[in-house]
């Protein structure tokens, strides 16, 4: 299943995933360390971060190590500036007002 | 109409905050009716083709302003705005959340913050907005798509022919 990006990052435990395989590629059990949950609490977000490619996977030896999808997490960096956009657009517009406004009084 | 006012976007992540600061070519008083009036409010706060319609509003500490974001479409996404501190013609706090069209508010919402300040009848608004989540945000956005049925990418070309207008 393919999932919402921002579904991966609404989630406070999977932000702070993604804030320690940011910096490193880890294992599950590594990771599992930092938190105060289960293994299959764990296993389960990364399932969620891998299904919205957040998050890859390697083979190395007998272990998976998940690291950070750094082009994907880039797609929140453009969702971001949509959300400038429409503050561009809103204000765009009130300075439309404010100058009909003025004309209005002159 | 003077091109060189300052508008400043940032998104501290850390913080959950979105900063904005914006110029506008007016004077502080008119400003601030245009960012606390409901009527004036209601003609420029929804990018366009959306449209915004305030239900009622009470600005007082305590007040609430009711309002929706309408589509072309017709439909409403409502949301409340509660006042939590007012100094007239300097700053303003609200509360605002998400809501259904019976005025019930979907927590938790944010918190803003204006400033206003006025140099050479030019007007600076600064808006901070602490947000507990960025999907939060994302719903935002959701709210100006809603009922257009588009994708962000679409989104973004919409947005972009209407800066042109």
């Amino acid at each position: 299943m393919r999932r919402d990006i921002f579904q991966a990052i609404a989630d406070p435990t999977r932000r702070a995933i993604i804030a320690l395989i940011a910096l490193q590629a880890m294992t599950p059990n590594a990771i599992a360390e930092n938190f105060n949950t289960t293994r299959q609490a764990v296993s389960k977000h990364l399932r969620i971060l891998t299904e919205c490619d957040l998050v890859k996977q390697e083979q190395q030896g007998r272990e998976i190590y998940y690291s950070l999808e750094i082009e994907k997490m880039k797609e929140i960096d453009k969702w971001l500036s949509q959300y400038r956009k429409i503050w561009e657009t809103r204000f765009n517009q009130l300075d439309n007002v404010l100058s009909t406004i003025k004309k209005h009084k002159k | 109409m003077n091109t060189a006012l300052l508008f400043d976007f940032t998104v501290d992540k850390a913080a959950k905050t979105v900063n904005i600061t914006r110029e506008f070519d007016a004077e502080l008083p008119l400003v601030w009716d245009a960012f606390t009036k409901s009527e004036l409010l209601d003609q420029w706060l929804a990018p366009k083709p959306m449209v915004c319609k305030t239900k009622y509003q009470d600005f007082k500490v305590g007040g609430k302003r009711f309002y929706a974001m309408v589509s072309p479409e017709g439909v409403e996404r409502w949301a409340i705005q509660e006042y939590t501190s007012i100094s007239p013609k300097t700053n303003f706090k609200m509360y605002n959340a998400f809501a259904d069209k019976d005025e019930n508010p979907e927590l938790p919402g944010s918190e803003w913050d204006h400033s206003f300040s006025e140099q050479n009848g030019t007007t600076k608004v600064y808006i901070s907005i602490y947000n507990e989540s960025l999907e939060r945000l994302e719903r935002i956005l959701d709210g100006f798509t809603i009922g257009m049925k588009m994708s962000l990418s679409n989104l973004e070309n919409l947005l972009a022919t209407l800066s042109h207008k």
